[in-house]
């Protein structure tokens, strides 16, 4: 058995760096803190990062079978607890995302991504399996769907949203990349009418592009119909713009939209967390302020520096460079993590593998996307590197039964 | 089918991470505005005020210190289990007034729940004590001291000026950054002109805060903070015990009494009348004290010693005679007819020399001592041959500190006038002139003006012999100062020394045998005076005297004008002769005339 190192040193670099910058998000020079106090965020991160290398160890002892063999036994079992949560969860942060187990609480949805991704994987590598059946693909939007409902009843939106990711992996697998392509589509819409105050623009534009299309392609009906159908649901769809911001988001949500457009609106208000996470990424300058020299995350100008905001005191302390480092050996495991699904002789291992590096990816994109403001402030942590136990177990799980089902990668019989 | 696709997922991948770098780029290096929001929100400039500068007399005695004064802040957010009532009752508040405090308190700009806010200011040292000790009753109050000036005495208001918050054109004005809008400044007299060594230095701590605004440490281990220096205390001329004697002489009347150390030109005393107590425009009551005072027809707050101009009279013939015997017009022993044609005289004398023209104020002698000045026949036209004189003589008066700023250090001084050839020009709008036009100069009236401290300067003059020091109040700057290298300089006036006896020895009789009379004489000491009588048409002409004794080894030269009083020999010469002798010894001993300037009926 050969675990895969490359990765091993990427996870231990990211999770070193991530406990020093906890402790450099709480430090508080005039209290003469520890990096080891078990009363601080620093020492507890630490204490879970020991425990997560407890269930490196238990994963690796784990015969490589158990995790395909039991997948949608865990599936349905962490569906029942996402189910549970509502009723016997506790509140913390608005989410009733909670179970309490004596002192300590762990995040069902933290654990619901990898065991998701083993059902997912497990369907995909199923005999019989083929993305171009209908069927097969109403079966894997339901195995993602489900706990987003579940998940999305806990009003744990970010953790909901971290499911899409899925549907990257359905395109590897083969998926027509139409949805992929609607979706982008949809989105740039969702956003130019955001930025472009004036609605007529954007139908005045649409029209001029229908009448090109129509003007330069064949004079088929049918094809005039359907450009004309695709013309209006577009139109439809700006128009609805308002109402989706106003109507189905919650208002923390619009104010969220609203600000990304518009970080200036009310920067002391909804503006607050965008507009303080900038200044003190912006203020870190090329090389940083220093390790523990940074003023506006330890004297708690960004709100959850130590969780979701981490990525601050990064672009604080070590500036630009630091940046670099830290975005460098995220995309180094991405690309890592493909490298390694790419070389799996399973089906099942490698969409495994790929929903790995998805999940990973959209938590990267989205967290460090909200810090920097280009992305809607949706609560979701950097992994590896965010204050949490259920988090980084959850993320440590993920990663390594990749890596075990790597190491044992020979022993599985070539289906793809 | 699937070809590509890892590729393109790798791309995407590595998309967003050059997305991220390219931004940071953009908001880390290449735009400063975070750094300097950073700063603005984590960095806190504390200002720490220094003490301002003590002002002393010449005898060490204690005129103008700092006193601390109390606000009382509240942080409202520590504000625990307020009983209102009995607030109210310590702090002498009614229900109403406790409600507006909280309201005016939140209405404040710089109001925060979780930073100290002003909540009553300025407290009387007798509200500060009774509350002392029990704030401990009230959490979220707190007590903050800061230094206001204090004064040792009722007198010397207008001398010293005053301090108060600066004004929107002085902030304006200050072109250096040295002021904040709040910052206090001296406002005229001393506290003015003496400002940027009084003020000291301001220190600057640079402190860090988090998002509630509470302080977490110094910046840098305080490696840009600076210290604050306390001002420069200043040791005055000024004698305090004389300078209160004098507002007492002063009391209830209109005038001034300038009195100068002849031989170093430090000002003894520098009464103006009325004033009022410095007191009054510091502390808690100035904008209301300020608006009664400023707006009180009396003008208190005019300096009249340096401001006030008045045509020099009688007093002005000295310089005349000495001038004309510079330039050799007359001798001493040159006699003229009292021939009141042209302009009246007292009765009781005719064709006197010099020294009893002096000594009996004879208009006509004067008159004649100016014709030979301005008309000496230099040139043939009588416009032309004044026109010479006229610049001549205007040469000699300047000399004496006429008609120009002495340079006193003190803000608002006036130089008074001395008519010259272009000023004629102007007045005649270029129509000819000649000394028939411009004689009633010659005795001080006409267009001339001086304002009285340069009339006391003018009897330092004659005490020294020919010359004066720049009048000044501060002698030295700091604790061990060196007298100011402006002031020890000599300014020699353009008449030979030998001369000056002349005008002594007619001094000394106008005060033994002439229109001084018996107010003006002390018993052990000899005084040279001069009275003036300056007419004021319709009102009773303002009554002048200036003095200087003793004779010989001069301690004080005095100038005293008291307005619509009359007679130079009564009210003035009174005044001046109770000053010489108060500053020589300590104390009057002549209760009669004393209690005749005190009761002030100089008319009857």
């Amino acid at each position: 058995m050969r675990l895969d190192w490359t990765t091993i040193l990427l996870f231990m670099a990211l999770v070193t760096l991530g406990w020093l910058n906890i402790f450099a998000a709480i430090y508080d020079e005039t209290a003469n803190q520890s990096i080891w106090d078990l009363s601080l965020s620093s020492g507890r991160q630490l204490m879970f990062i020991a425990a997560s290398l407890v269930i490196v160890a238990v994963i690796n002892i784990i015969d490589m079978r158990f995790y395909e063999t039991f997948a949608y036994l865990f599936f349905g079992l962490i569906l029942v607890f996402l189910f549970l949560v509502p009723f016997i969860g506790k509140e913390v942060g608005g989410n009733k995302a909670w179970i309490g187990i004596g002192s300590f609480g762990v995040q069902p949805s933290e654990f619901a991504k990898f065991i998701t991704a083993l059902a997912v994987a497990k369907y995909i590598g199923s005999v019989g399996f083929r993305m171009d059946n209908f069927r097969n693909q109403a079966i894997l939007f339901a195995i993602i769907g489900i706990p987003v409902i579940l998940i999305q009843l806990q009003k744990d939106t970010g953790t909901a949203l971290v499911f899409t990711s899925f549907i990257l992996v359905f395109y590897r697998e083969g998926m027509s990349p139409f949805l992929l392509i609607v979706g982008i589509c949809a989105a740039a819409i969702f956003i130019l009418t955001l930025l472009i105050p004036n609605q007529l623009y954007l139908h005045g534009s649409i029209l001029l592009i229908l009448i090109l299309l129509i003007a330069l392609g064949k004079k088929k009906i049918r094809r005039i119909v359907i450009l004309v159908i695709g013309a209006l649901i577009i139109s439809g769809m700006i128009e609805s713009v308002d109402y989706v911001v106003n109507n189905v988001l919650k208002p923390h949500q619009q104010n969220r939209v609203k600000v990304l457009v518009n970080p200036d609106i009310d920067p002391l208000g909804v503006g607050w967390n965008v507009t303080q996470s900038k200044i003190a990424i912006g203020s870190g300058g090329f090389i940083g302020k220093g390790f523990l020299k940074g003023t506006q995350t330890k004297f708690d100008f960004v709100p959850k520096q130590s969780t979701d905001f981490i990525f601050c005191t990064i672009g604080e302390e070590f500036g630009w460079i630091g940046s670099l480092v830290v975005i460098g050996l995220f995309v180094a495991l991405l690309l890592r993590v493909i490298f390694l699904s790419e070389r799996q002789k399973s089906r099942f291992a490698r969409a495994y593998g790929y929903s790995v590096a998805c999940i990973l990816f959209f938590h990267f994109a989205i967290n460090i996307g909200m810090t920097v403001g280009l992305f809607p402030v949706i609560g979701i942590p950097l992994p590896f590197f965010s204050y949490g136990g259920s988090s980084l177990w959850g993320f440590t799980i993920l990663l390594f039964i990749l890596l075990k089902l790597d190491a044992h990668r020979s022993q599985v019989l070539q289906r793809i | 089918m699937n070809e590509g696709r890892r590729e393109i997922v790798q791309f995407v991948f590595v998309l967003v991470g050059l997305i991220f770098l390219v931004k940071l780029f953009f908001i880390q290096v290449l735009d400063n505005k975070y750094a300097e929001l950073a700063d603005s929100n984590a960095i806190l400039r504390q200002v720490e005020y220094p003490f301002r500068g003590l002002i002393t007399d010449r005898h060490g005695k204690l005129i103008v210190y700092n006193t601390p004064e109390y606000d009382l802040t509240a942080i409202v957010k520590d504000i625990k289990d307020f009983d209102s009532a009995r607030f109210c009752s310590v702090f002498n508040l009614s229900r109403e007034e406790l409600r507006a405090k909280f309201k005016e308190m939140k209405r404040r700009k710089e109001y925060s729940s979780v930073k100290p806010t002003l909540f009553i200011d300025q407290l009387s040292n007798e509200d500060f004590a009774k509350v002392q000790d029990r704030l401990d009753e009230f959490p979220g109050f707190y007590i903050e001291a800061r230094t206001t000036r204090a004064y040792t005495t009722n007198a010397l208001a207008n001398a010293l000026g005053y301090v108060s918050e600066l004004s929107k054109g002085q902030l304006e004005r200050d072109d250096k950054g040295f002021y904040k809008q709040g910052d206090y400044i001296g406002q005229t007299g001393i506290e003015s002109f003496y400002e940027e060594q009084l003020r000291g230095k301001r220190g600057v701590r640079f402190k860090l805060r988090n998002v509630k605004g509470i302080e977490k440490g110094s910046f840098k281990d305080g490696a840009y903070d600076t210290l604050s220096i306390p001002g420069q205390d200043l040791v005055t001329g000024l004698d305090l015990d004389l300078q209160q004697y004098g507002e007492l002489l002063m009391k209830g009347k209109s005038g001034s009494i300038a009195a100068i150390e002849p031989a170093t030109g430090e000002v003894l005393a520098l009464v103006s009348g009325p004033s009022y107590s410095p007191s009054l425009l510091t502390g808690r009551n100035y904008s209301t004290n300020f608006s009664l005072i400023s707006n009180d027809t009396l003008k208190p707050l005019f300096n009249r010693p340096l401001m006030a101009q008045y045509r020099p009279g009688s007093i002005f013939k000295i310089a005349q005679a000495m001038t004309a015997l510079q330039e050799g017009v007359i001798t001493p022993e040159t006699r003229i007819r009292c021939d009141k044609t042209l302009i009246g005289c007292h009765p009781g004398h005719d064709n006197q020399d010099l020294r009893g023209a002096i000594a009996n104020s004879c208009n006509p002698y004067f008159l004649g001592v100016l014709r030979r000045m301005l008309n000496k026949g230099v040139s043939n036209s009588p416009f032309e041959d004044t026109r010479i004189g006229l610049a001549e003589w205007n040469k000699h008066i300047n000399s004496f500190g006429f008609g120009s700023k002495l340079g006193i250090d003190l803000p608002n001084e006036k130089g008074g006038l001395i008519p010259t050839p272009s000023y004629y020009d102007r007045a005649y709008d270029n129509r000819p002139w000649k000394f028939s036009n411009i004689y009633s100069i010659a005795i001080g009236e006409g267009e001339n003006l001086v304002v009285p401290i340069q009339m006391a300067n003018f009897a330092a003059i004659i005490a020294n012999r020919g010359f004066y020091h720049i009048p000044h109040l501060v002698k030295w700057i700091g604790k061990e100062g060196k007298p100011l290298p402006k002031y020890a300089e000599r300014h020699y006036t353009t008449i030979d020394s030998s001369y000056f006896k002349i005008a002594v020895d007619a001094m000394q009789q106008v005060v033994e045998t002439g229109t001084g009379q018996y107010r003006a004489r002390l018993v052990d000491v000899i005084v040279c005076g001069k009275t003036g009588t300056v007419q004021n048409d319709p009102l009773p002409a303002h009554s002048v005297f200036i003095a200087f004794a003793p004779r010989d080894n001069p301690k004080i030269a005095i100038s005293v004008y008291v307005e619509d009083a009359g007679q130079g020999a009564r009210a003035a010469a009174s005044i001046a002769s109770l000053m010489i002798e108060k500053y020589l010894y300590g104390k009057t001993k002549r209760q009669v005339i004393e209690d005749y300037v005190l009761a002030g009926k100089f008319l009857d």
